[in-house]
This record gives C-alpha cells, structure tokens and sequence, in this order.
C-alpha cells in the first residue's frame, strides 16, 4: 500500500434524469480537490460527454497550452444515456485535452467501465489538472463517497500486469472485482507521443482484466506527463436505473427490440457477435479500401490469411459473451485467449488478447505488410500492455516502411532495425524498443508529422515526397481505411474536426460503390450530416456500431437506409427517456452542432482550425508513384479521358500521373468550398457568426476568437 | 434436470396456473408477472415457459444466469444488472420482465403451478440428463 497524499470525503451526488449535476476537478500539482456544480447552461449548450469535456478544457487553457503545460487537463465525461443497462453501447466515455500530436483539441472515445461507474459515484465530469512531483494513483470510492490520492512509485508500468494488481487490491472478493475499472497507459509513453488511455473492465467468466482504449492523440503521454499512474473507480450495486431515467418503460421496450434483432440478424449481416469489428477484412480488399503498405494499394490476395473466418476458426474464443459494458449484445469486444507470447519482456507467457479489431488487422497486418494472424495479435497485445494507440504506430511505422524501401532512410538510421514491409519480428522490436526508450524506438513514436522533419533534416530526405506519402492531416495519422476513389471520404478524413479519423465519417460506400453522393453539394450534405450526427454519440454516451453494424431487417425500403432511421429514432427515444426532454431527430442534429462548432472554433483559438490545417496528403487523394498509377492503370487511363478529355495514349507515365493530381486535388479543392458553405464557415475555414447565432452558440468568448479571423 | 412440461390435450385454457405463479413470487393477481403465459390458438390451449435449454447462459452480460444443481436456469439477482438481454435472445420468448422490476423472471420449474392445475395437465419431470 502506498502513503496516502489525500483523502477526501463527498457526498455521492444521485443521478437524475441522466446527469448527477456534479463534476470533480482534481488538481495533481497541489492535491486540490473540488466540486464543481453543472449548470443547465451546460446542458443545453454541451449536452454532456465531449460537450462537457471541451467547455471544461476551454476554460483551463490558453492559446499558448501545449500538451506538457501544467494548465492542460484531462476530461473525461460519459454523458447522459451513458450507464443505462439496456440498451447496446451505452458505455462510452468520452476524453479530452491538448494533444501531443496535434497541439490542439483532442477527443477519443471509449468503452471500459470507468465512464459508467464514475458517473454512478456522483460525477458527470472529471478534470485532472496540474503534474505531480512524485508518481500517484488515485482511487474514487462511489459508495463510501472517498477520494484517496496515494503514491505509486512501485507498481508495474505495463497496464495487463498494473490494472490486475490495482483490481485484486481494492476488490474486497471475488465478485467484487467487476466492481472496479482502472484507467492507465503503459510504458511506451514516457517516450512517445502516441501513448494512449487503456480503460478496463474486470470480466468475471476469463477471470482477466480486460481494456478498452481512449487512443487517439496521445492522452496516455499526457497522463504520464502528469505522473499518474492510474485512475481507480470502484462502485458496487449496478441497476437498470441508477439515471433515474423519465420513463423507465420506453427504454425497456426500446432496448428488448433492440436485442432481438442483435439476436435474429446478426449471424445474417455482419458477424459482430464471432468476430467484431474485424469482420470487413476481406470486403475492405475487395473493395480496394483495405490500406496496405502504406496506403500505396487497397488490397493484396494475401489477405485472405487474415480473413474473418481464419480469426474465428482458429484464434478467437466464441460463444461467451464479449460486450465492454454490460446489456451490449453486440458483443464486439472478441478476444483470443490463452494465447502464447514468442518475444519481448513477456515471451513464453498465455495471456489474453484483446482484439483484434478492424482496425488492428487492417493497421498491424496490411498496412505493415504482415499477413499472419498470429503476428498481428502479438502485436496488438503489445500495443495494448505499452499503452500504444496502435493506429498512429501503424500509420507511422508504415511511413517509416516506405521511406525505408524507397531509399529515403537507411538500416543504420534506424539502428539497425530491418523495417522492410511484411518483417513483423522489425515491427515487434520497435514496440520493444519504444518500451525501453532504446535506440530509433527513442524517435518512431514522434509520430508522422515529427518524423518529416527529423528524417529530412537530419537524414536529407526528399520533403515533396515525404509529405505526399506521410499519412497525417493535422499532426494526427490516418485510421485505416484507403479511400483514394471517394472524394466524399478524402474530405470526411482530412476535414474531421481533430484529425483524420472514421468516427465523423465514413462514406466510402454511399459515394463510391453505391454513387448516392453524385455532386459536390451531394457530398458537401453528407459531410454536414454525418460528422454531426455522428459526434452526438460522444455528447450522450454511446457507441457508434449498434447504429448501423446491424440494421432492421426492413432498412433498405426506407428512404435513406444509410442513416438508418428506426436506430436513429430510438436514440431520441432514449435520449427523452432518460432526461424528460422531448428533443427529435432535428433537434438532435443542433445539439451536437453547438459542440461541433464549439470545437472548430477551439482549433482556431489554438492556431489551427483554418482552410490551410484541411488539406491531405497526396496518398490519400490519388496515386502518388509511378507502381500505384500502374497497379490501377485502366481506371486512371479511363478517368483521363471520361473527366479531362485527354487522351493518355499520348501521354508518358508522368505526364499521366501529372494530370492525374491537377485534376484531384482541384476536385479536392471545389469539395472544401462546398462542406465549408453547408457547415457555416468561412472560405477560410472559419464559423460564421451567423451560423453560431442560428444554433445558440454565439457566445462572447466564441465571437472573440472568430472575429479577427473573418 | 428439471423442466415444466404441458399437456395440451388436456388444458382448458382456465389460466389457474399463471395466477398460481404471479401470487406465488410478486403477491398479484396481474398474469403479466406470471412465469408461464397460456396462449390461445382455436380452442387450443399452448403454454410458454422457460424449457431450460440454458441458451441464455452465455449470452448474459452480467455472467448472472447459472444452472443450479437440479439442472434448472436460474437468474442471480444480486449479479443481474436488469439489461433484458436475455430477453431478446430468448428463442422460446419465455424471458419475461416487468417494468417496475430490476431483474427479468422465468420458469424455475418449481411446482406451483401444476399443484394448482384442475386438469393435471402441468408436470415437472425430472430427468437424469447431466447438462453441461
């Protein structure tokens, strides 16, 4: 047991219609703990989860924050519908801060139990501010109504091994572990910028802690920076209506449909509950989205070795139930148990893996060259114990690849690392070697945008090529998904809000495959929609995949079967459920554009956030070398002539790939005119105080950032 | 294993069995808290009620369903967390839940109610089928 620092008795707030009304603020650099009140301007400004977090984080910094400066906070906040039982996807957390990589607004979204069980312990929201001298954990008691802030100086860094240890020790049995969630990084950051927030959840039948991530944007090297080790929650007595819900009834009704259709169709659509997210390996290759070796191609044949149904076969257990927050019946989070580790400080050890998702087979597998099943869940769990966000180490170690095979940095620059694609045991080492803080493990996890600079400044790279391949907008790298034929995605990837990430948008099939989204305005309304629609899961605490990784039966007949209407209708069903408001599928849409904009509006007073912060790599507009061009010659040849009226028969290889590029970037170019008009900005980027008066978010302090700028 | 089973040659429809159960576990004459629900198809008579089959066992996101030592599915209410979703999975729609209840309930074969049958046509058979 470690010297306890602090101790601090509350009165656990009772929730009430969604929202406990009270929010805890932790400062490590004194020990200061306070309470803070939510208002109702709050709540029907921000709504809750990254609404909350964002105002909170708004007022904590200024334009000169960086991500190591003691005023930078971690928030988190699950959100109003977060914690009821019934529904699918109703745990989500939703975390903030200034981030490493992009040097403004983060936000990443997460399951675990810790948002839930925070919330039912009285607190809406957390702030932890400030960087302590010496390491501490701190310990939320919900039902004792304690806050204890202990020394940490000797637990283990690796968060399988620390988030056990902190389990077993504030568990008074067995049947109290469920009772606790840990939230931790682990020892990759201390030296790179991608660290990551893993947040658990004890699961009773493997008798094993198991982890979610708040990956993105290197929230666990801000935790590190602060020198907490980890934060503990532990509430006891789970049930179906801690929210104090309005109408109990409804969401009942509305969750027993809900199940009964995970129930009967999703062994027909997507197999979430065998295999999870990863079940799109195989229709992401044959669509030519899978990004593999960089992005370069969107599919190899060897995909097939890490298809679905090699992972459910032979890799993942089957039949138990997988969900990271109870009443999940989507049960997505599949693991691979007793699986034996072959290197690093855990070699010759089972352990259970968690995953691997989609992304995480598309990332460590085909981006990296790795088509081996085994490989790929060694990887992730190394990803998970170091606290890695593995999009961004895939996405950049991806880069590093390329550069390496392209001649751009040598063996001997990395130390000796063979990085070819497809050497997993190279890609393994570096994990290592980020761990320990050893050799070019001491510079890979600076992630795309620092590594530009170092490899062309200090190993004289090409810049121009370099910047065509890096897979970063923003300073945060590509989630993986290829997408050079769909315009409508280059825009929802490299427009996102903090970075190029799917959770705004994915829109790959309805404008490629499906050619729905036919003219720039076509685009321009679903790159409004979408990104809105889809931020309202992080205000309220839920998921993303229950709303459209499976859908009713009758979903085609209805006259927009993307936005999926009958789930949209029972989140606003919900959502009234829970608080007693009467909000509808509009009103929803205004909701999360109030924080939408709030956060554009955030980005600009960081300095960022304007038309320049927008634009994408080449890679993810067309093809950037002469192997790319070629691998899809006929296709690019045919848009020549169908969209320029040129014929490539006269043209030579460059010339194609020339005119390839004028063409797509200015198509690329007309796209950010159009999304720009339909979300109310500037050309340049900027909000317009007309929109922010039309939605209620005219606030003094968000006319004041804008005004210079327009 | 022990489970509930119906004759339905011989049910008349009278229902004395879900009064029998509802009074039995929550002190009301209302059949919507009844473990066995008596459905009506042309003068035939059918009953709805849980057959142990244990499909819910797996499923449960609270690992809070267990087969006890009779071989009968049992709900742990201090595990349960009222997430229903064992009653969408339930393939015999024999899951029932009630509003103002924090767990779901089922048929724990227990006897009640074919005590309470006029025409014998409730039994609880106990085989010696070891499950899983």
């Amino acid at each position: 047991m470690g010297t306890i620092l602090k101790d601090y008795s509350y009165t656990p707030a009772k929730v009430k219609r969604g929202y406990s009304g009270k929010s805890l603020y932790i400062n490590v650099s004194d020990l200061s703990i306070e309470q803070k009140e939510i208002t109702d301007f709050m709540k029907e400004k921000f709504t809750g989860g990254k609404g909350f977090d964002l105002w909170y984080l708004w007022h904590a910094v200024t334009p000169e924050t960086r991500w190591d400066s003691p005023e930078n906070e971690i928030v988190m906040s699950v959100g109003p519908i977060g914690g009821i039982t019934q529904y699918a996807g109703t745990g989500k957390t939703l975390v903030c801060s200034i981030s490493p990589l992009t040097d403004m607004p983060i936000d990443s979204n997460v399951g675990g139990y810790f948002g839930p069980l925070l919330k039912f312990s009285g607190w809406d929201a957390f702030e932890l501010q400030g960087k302590s001298e010496k390491e501490i954990l701190i310990f939320i008691d919900g039902n004792n109504g304690r806050i204890q802030i202990e020394e940490a100086e000797d637990l283990p860094e690796d968060a399988h091994l620390l988030a056990e240890e902190l389990t077993k020790k504030y568990a008074e049995n067995e049947d109290d572990m469920v009772n606790i969630s840990v939230v931790c990084t682990g020892s990759v950051a201390k030296h790179a910028y991608m660290g990551m927030l893993n947040f658990s959840f004890y699961d009773p039948r493997r008798k094993v802690c198991r982890f979610k991530q708040a990956a993105r944007g290197g929230l666990g090297t801000i935790l590190h920076d602060k020198k907490v080790k980890a934060l503990v929650v532990k509430y006891r007595g789970v049930k179906p209506n801690l929210n104090d819900a309005a109408d109990i009834s409804t969401i009942n009704k509305v969750g027993v449909k809900y199940h009964k259709e995970m129930h009967d169709l999703d062994h027909k659509q997507n197999k979430m509950r065998q295999i999870g997210t990863a079940n799109t390996i195989m229709i992401m290759s044959q669509y030519d989205l899978l990004p593999t070796r960089n992005f370069q191609m969107g599919g190899d044949p060897e995909t097939v070795k890490i298809s679905p149904q090699v992972f459910i076969e032979e890799w993942l257990t089957q039949g138990l139930h997988d969900g990271c927050w109870y009443g999940c019946t989507m049960s997505c989070a599949k693991c691979a148990d007793h699986f034996l580790l072959t290197t690093g400080p855990y070699a010759g050890q089972r352990v259970t893996v968690d995953g691997p998702e989609y992304e995480c087979a598309a990332g460590l597998g085909a981006n990296l060259g790795v088509f081996d099943p085994q490989a790929i869940l060694e990887e992730n769990f190394y990803c998970d114990t170091y606290g890695i966000d593995l999009i961004s180490f895939a996405t950049c170690t991806a880069f590093i690849m390329e550069c390496y095979q392209r001649g751009q940095i040598t063996r001997e620059q990395m130390g000796g690392l063979d990085l070819r694609f497809g050497n997993s045991q190279a890609v393994l080492e570096l994990m290592h070697l980020m761990s320990r803080g050893e050799g070019f493990g001491k510079i890979a996890g600076l992630g795309i945008r620092k590594l530009k600079k170092v490899f062309v400044e200090e190993f004289g790279a090409d810049p121009q090529l370099l910047q065509d391949i890096g897979m970063e907008v923003k300073g945060l790298e590509y989630s993986e998904y290829a997408h050079k034929e769909s315009l409508a995605q280059q825009g929802g990837f490299a427009m996102a809000i903090k970075g190029p990430q799917h959770d705004e948008a994915w829109l790959i099939f309805m404008d490629m495959v499906n050619k729905q989204l036919p003219t720039f305005e076509d685009k321009a309304n679903a790159l409004y929609y979408f990104p809105m629609f889809r931020t309202w899961f992080g205000l309220v605490g839920l998921c993303k995949l229950p709303w459209n990784d499976i859908v009713p039966a009758d979903n085609y007949k209805t006259d927009s079967p993307a936005k999926v209407p009958e789930h949209v209708q029972n989140y606003v069903d919900l959502f009234n459920a829970v608080t007693g408001r009467n909000i509808d599928k509009e009103e929803l849409i205004i909701q999360s554009e109030r924080v939408y904009q709030f956060q554009r509006v955030f980005n600009v007073r960081m300095g960022k956030g304007e038309r320049k912060d927008d634009y994408a790599p080449y890679r993810s507009l067309g093809p950037v070398t002469r192997e790319e061009y070629l691998s899809r010659q006929e296709l690019y040849d045919k848009q020549l002539r169908d969209f320029q009226q040129l014929d490539p028969e006269t043209m030579d290889l460059d010339e194609k790939i020339a005119a390839t590029r004028r063409y797509r970037e200015d198509q690329y170019e007309q796209l950010m005119d159009a999304v720009y008009r339909r979300r109310g900005w500037t050309e340049n980027g900027i909000p317009t105080p007309e929109r922010l008066k039309e939605i209620g978010m005219d606030l003094p302090e968000l006319l004041e950032v804008i005004e210079p700028k327009l | 294993m022990k489970v509930l089973t119906h004759k339905q040659e011989l049910c008349t429809g009278c229902r004395e069995c879900e009064l029998a159960c509802s009074r039995t576990y929550f002190k009301t004459d209302d059949r919507n808290y009844s473990a066995i629900r008596i459905i009506e198809n042309n003068k035939t008579y059918r009953a709805n009620k849980c057959t142990q089959c244990g499909e819910c066992i797996d499923m449960c996101t609270a690992n809070a369903i267990y087969r006890d030592r009779n071989g009968v599915v049992r709900i742990d209410k201090k595990k349960c967390v009222g997430c229903l979703g064992c009653v969408g999975f339930c393939t015999e729609l024999v899951m029932f839940y009630a509003d103002d209840l924090d767990v779901p309930f089922k048929c724990i074969a227990c006897d009640v109610c074919s005590r309470a049958c006029p025409e014998g046509a409730l039994e609880v058979l106990v085989s010696r089928v070891k499950e899983n």
